[in-house]
């Protein structure tokens, strides 16, 4: 099954994407302050809240109840949403939500729309498919929305122009604004963000948005935010169109109490999110009066279907796991070709996507677990990263390559003590070429980018395994010869050679 | 107590002194080591980078080789968590009944150096002299597979004439995770810069953790840059005494 993917198709390895990156001394000391920030008021607001423990416990629960009875949820919502006088349409791939969408925006007319931050809508790739069709989307998100101005990409879940400081942002708004003097303060930016948008969101008469949570009990949606943009989209149009993945789907109103704590607390370090909008359907004169929902699969009943990696669907998009990441941190988000970065990106985009360098995304981790540790609704990231990898070594196996043959001589050698004793001695002998003046400094082929930058001490003259071996010898000589008594501290003198 | 020691392989291979530290270590403490020679590796590497295949019969032959152990110390907190934490999954997978209750049955007897010494020997001071400035390095596994927490500091404070020193961004990753310095060099590299920044803030002589995995990767970046800094495995340190003079 092949799936749409937009521009991130073409995207480079991961280890070729990082070196540009890697050089970018502003956008890693942007990303390293930004990470820094949040994880530190992460850190608060978990620590505050005595039962985080058993919260996380029960959104994972939740979670995975729902996606057990998935089918039945989802058709409680599409009857609830349509008895409150929404629209619910079901889209199997990128290119049907797509075709959908502009079918609703061409049925009103309109040539703009007014977009809620949507990790989703980015996934299928929507903004060029609507501008091709001549439709302007506006981004009013802020972060989004400096992200469309910069022609950037967004490089985190939650905080998509984190790798952007006030000074770079500042130079974008005064090119794309048209703006002859602007200052940098945060009061500045949004004020010259305000002007720019409010005219808009008066104007415009069709919003997008995405949804953090639908409720298949009423039939609702819920859109978490800081900004109240993301408000004015929901309120002011007449025609609000919704697009959410299939696994956004909770059971009960209910649920929400347990979300509504777990998701502002991992995202941004506040205990509540400023802005929690939940509407069902639609209001008489009030509000839009045209609503529609897009449920998405785009390759979320493949994940499904996999025991091992199912868990992957219980993201809530806050992105501890991001700020958490060392290799994140390092990189940014712009190394891993797709909207979803950092660790949940490594286990979601591989498996969404059919994208020839998301082979190399489940290795962009060092498996240190800080992002199991941190997710809100307990996916064992390190345990997926490493169930895809054999998913990638599997189907590399038919293409020999040196790593395989490695893997495979080694997990022989390991097989008997006597192949081990062996090869521990053909490496002591062979191992001289790269050794000089006692260090080894240079390697061949893919261990060279290990001597790139650390050297490795060779093989010492002895094993653990001899040195041991020879003390048991001494040990039963000195029990044979008569008179003579048990060192209390055998072979201690050996202890220090090396 | 007789304590049955899995070294790991490249601590076999690379690093002997420490397997000698442990053996010097429990010895002292009045315990009797025990090192079946068949053992080679618990499979990790290979179970990790994706050849899980491969990593079944180094798991069957850990369980054959230590199911009959009293106490099993392992001087390594990823190989420990190897053990602990994949192996009842790669058990399970074989459907053999045989095999998984042979795991269940040997978990609870597989120990990390510092959880043996602390949790089943209820030890804290074990007569370490080692007179010099340290700072401690808490590796990934050991922090977040084993949650050894302070267990560690705890042995190192009761070292006489050991200045220990705390390492800033301590729950950081080093860099090394395994085949990921070698696949993702460069990125490890950053991280790497990262730790040693931290370690030579402390103005430390000593760096030191449970896993000489991490240790190796830190000490070879700190070589290459002639730091000044050396890595000792928690073993050497704790098997140090005054007799010994210290290393």
């Amino acid at each position: 099954m092949s799936i749409r993917v937009g521009q991130a198709a073409e995207a480079p390895p991961f280890q070729k994407a990082a070196l540009p990156l890697l050089d970018d001394t502003q956008l890693r000391k942007n990303v390293r302050h930004a990470t820094n920030v949040i994880t530190r008021k992460r850190a608060a607001v978990v620590g505050e809240q005595h039962d985080w423990q058993q919260l996380r416990a029960s959104a994972s629960a939740i979670k995975e109840h729902t996606l057990r009875h998935l089918d039945r949820y989802l058709e409680q919502f599409e009857k609830n949403c349509t008895a409150a006088g929404g629209h619910v349409h079901w889209a199997a791939d990128a290119d049907e939500a797509n075709r959908i969408i502009l079918d609703l925006i061409q049925q009103q007319g309109g040539k703009e729309i007014i977009k809620v931050k949507t990790m989703t809508s980015d996934e299928i790739s929507l903004n060029p498919a609507l501008e091709a069709a001549g439709i302007h989307p506006h981004e009013t998100d802020l972060a989004d929305m400096i992200i469309q101005l910069g022609r950037d990409k967004p490089s985190h879940i939650v905080v998509p122009a984190l790798h952007k400081n006030r000074q770079q942002v500042r130079e974008i708004f005064m090119r794309e604004m048209g703006l002859n003097e602007l200052g940098d303060r945060p009061e500045d930016l949004t004020t010259a963000a305000r002007n720019y948008l409010r005219e808009k969101f008066l104007r415009v008469k069709i919003g997008f948005s995405g949804a953090n949570y639908l409720i298949a009990e009423t039939g609702g949606v819920c859109v978490v935010e800081s900004e109240g943009n993301g408000r004015m989209c929901l309120t002011l149009p007449e025609t609000l169109i919704t697009i959410a993945g299939i696994e956004k789907v909770i059971p009960t109103f209910r649920d929400l109490e347990v979300f509504l704590q777990l998701l502002p607390r991992s995202a941004t370090g506040e205990r509540m999110n400023p802005y929690n909008s939940l509407w069902t359907g639609v209001h008489k004169g009030e509000g839009p009066q045209n609503f529609h929902v897009i449920l998405l699969d785009n390759g979320r009943t493949r994940i499904l279907s996999d025991q091992e990696s199912r868990q992957t669907l219980r993201c809530i998009r806050c992105g501890a796991c991001q700020n958490a990441c060392p290799v994140y941190r390092q990189t940014s988000g712009l190394a891993y070709g797709s909207i979803y970065a950092g660790p949940i990106g490594a286990i979601l985009t591989p498996q969404l996507f059919d994208m020839q360098h998301a082979q190399t995304l489940p290795y962009a981790s060092s498996l240190c677990g800080a992002c199991y540790e941190v997710c809100p609704v307990k996916i064992n990231i390190p345990e997926v990263l490493i169930h895809l990898r054999g998913r990638v070594v599997r189907e590399q196996q038919s293409s020999a390559n040196l790593e395989a043959i490695g893997m495979k001589v080694m997990s022989r050698i390991f097989s008997s003590r006597r192949t081990f004793e062996s090869a521990q001695r053909l490496g002591r002998l062979g191992q001289w070429p790269f050794v000089s003046e006692g260090w080894v400094k240079h390697l061949p082929g893919m261990l060279g980018n290990w001597t790139e930058v650390r050297d490795l001490r060779p093989m010492p003259a002895q094993t653990f395994r001899t040195w041991w071996k020879n003390r048991q010898k001494q040990k039963l000589k000195l029990e044979d010869s008569p008179g003579t008594q048990v060192s209390q501290k055998p072979g201690l003198k050996e202890n220090h050679h090396a | 107590m007789r304590i049955s020691l899995f070294i790991t392989c490249y601590n076999d291979t690379l690093f002997p002194e420490t397997g000698q530290a442990v053996v010097r270590l429990l010895e002292r403490l009045g315990h009797q080591v025990d090192f079946p020679l068949e053992q080679t590796c618990c499979g990790q590497m290979h179970y990790n980078t994706g050849y899980q295949q491969e990593a079944m019969p180094l798991m069957r032959r850990f369980v054959e080789i230590f199911c009959n152990a009293e106490v099993i110390c392992v001087p390594s907190s990823s190989c420990a968590a190897m053990v602990r934490d994949h192996y009842p999954k790669m058990a399970e997978s074989t459907g053999d009944t045989a095999l998984i209750q042979a795991v269940n049955n040997l978990l609870p007897r597989v120990y990390e150096l510092a959880e043996l010494l602390v949790h089943k020997l209820g030890l804290e001071d074990v007569g370490a002299y080692y007179p010099h400035r340290v700072t401690y390095h808490a590796s990934c596994h050991s922090l977040r597979s084993l949650h050894l927490g302070d267990l560690p500091l705890r042995l190192l404070r009761k070292v006489r004439g050991l200045d220990l020193v705390e390492l800033q961004d301590v729950d950081q990753c080093c860099g090394f995770g395994g085949t990921f310095a070698v696949k993702m060099g460069d990125v490890s590299a950053a991280m790497l810069a990262d730790k040693i920044r931290c370690v030579e803030d402390t103005r430390a002589e000593v760096c030191t953790a449970v896993d000489n995995s991490c240790l190796m990767h830190i000490f070879g970046g700190l070589h290459r840059l002639r730091a000044g800094v050396r890595t000792v495995h928690l073993a050497e340190i704790l098997a140090s005494s005054e007799e010994g003079a210290g290393q």
